[in-house]
């Protein structure tokens, strides 16, 4: 699985990881639904640190679609009331 | 509904997907999606130097601000010495004003050097994957069959074409945050050309409408602190302090 990381590049994830990121992916959209922030803000570093655990950068010649693209890593809470909605930035 | 992923990516898909759809000559669009990413390259270079220049106007405004400080410091001191309170309390709210927003510019500072810094090694990072789809279009175009060379060029342009979608938002969140920067620094622009800032000692020690509003945007406290600060500073040895002698020149 190919994830990107808005502005700081290609990761690619074990097939694995896809499931796990999906559920913070959904709960993420729940926080933000719900108007909270902090919630939020956790469930958005755990996605951040399972691509950096997980994931090795993809060399630069390599061109290859993602199959996500997250959001920057400083989106501010109101961008994200923008991304984090319906399915989430995977769809289901 | 997707999220930004999603939308970004369903944008390029569709613009991609519709430019190879048109091409009836596959080495043609390759050619033509080339010349555009070069294009593209060249709006990135303009977009770094937009927030290297704003940075630059930042940085002029906090070296300004900061002869201010040290100014209305010994300006301060000066009246005081002189025994002109009002003066000297003046004095004091127009340097905290100059300190909140010295700090204020300083942050930004740092906030656009980060982007910068960004954009630039983001900026390398699509220059290798242009030059990597170069040699790979000379390759598609003398080793594939048309209809063959139609799917290679789609992995790559659309490997390609989301690096650029890529930066090109994390250039306009850069613009956008330079539009805010520039918003402040005209503010204190304005401030400075009202006067605000500037030398004390012409104003006579009379309170005028600047002074007013300066009041209200200043912490009372603060100031009060640092006067009373001053206070026992010149208190021990005012007398042969550098502020008072200059005071007397300036006397």
């Amino acid at each position: 699985m190919i994830v990107r990381v808005s502005g700081e590049g290609q990761f690619r994830l074990p097939d694995e990881d896809a499931g796990r990121l999906n559920e913070l992916d959904n709960r993420a959209v729940a926080a933000v639904e719900q108007g909270d922030e902090t919630g939020f803000r956790e469930l958005w570093s755990q996605m951040l640190e399972l691509v950096a655990n997980d994931g090795n950068a993809l060399d630069d010649d390599e061109l290859i679609e993602s199959d996500v693209i997250l959001p920057p890593r400083d989106i501010t809470f109101a961008e994200a009331k923008g991304e984090f909605t319906g399915e989430g930035l995977i769809p289901d | 509904m997707p999220g930004l992923g999603g939308r970004m990516s369903t944008v390029i898909k569709s613009k991609i997907s519709r430019l190879l759809d048109r091409a009836e000559d596959p080495g043609e669009t390759l050619d033509y999606g080339y010349q555009k990413q070069v294009e593209m390259l060249q709006n990135v270079k303009k977009g770094i130097a937009d927030v290297v220049t704003a940075k630059k106007r930042l940085q002029m405004q906090s070296t300004k601000l900061e002869q201010s400080v040290v100014k209305l410091d010994t300006q301060a001191r000066q009246a005081l010495s002189q025994g002109n309170e009002p003066l000297a309390r003046t004095a004091l709210e127009r340097k905290t004003l100059a300190q909140t927003e010295l700090q204020s510019l300083d942050q930004q500072v740092k906030e656009l050097e980060g982007q910068q810094e960004q954009l630039t090694a983001n900026e390398q990072k699509l220059r290798q994957k242009i030059e990597q789809f170069r040699t790979k279009k000379e390759v598609i175009k003398a080793q594939y069959s048309a209809a063959e060379a139609q799917v290679k060029i789609g992995e790559a342009a659309h490997g390609v074409g989301e690096e650029m979608a890529d930066l090109g938002l994390a250039m306009q969140r850069a613009e956008d945050k330079t539009e805010q920067m520039r918003a402040r620094a005209s503010a204190v622009e304005e401030l400075e050309q009202a006067g605000t800032f500037d030398d004390i000692t012409q104003l006579g020690g009379g309170e005028d409408d600047i002074d007013r509003q300066l009041r209200e945007l200043t912490s009372g406290a603060q100031v009060d602190d640092e006067l009373s600060k001053m206070k026992a500073e010149l208190g021990q040895g005012g007398g042969e302090s550098p502020a008072l002698e200059q005071g007397k020149e300036n006397a």
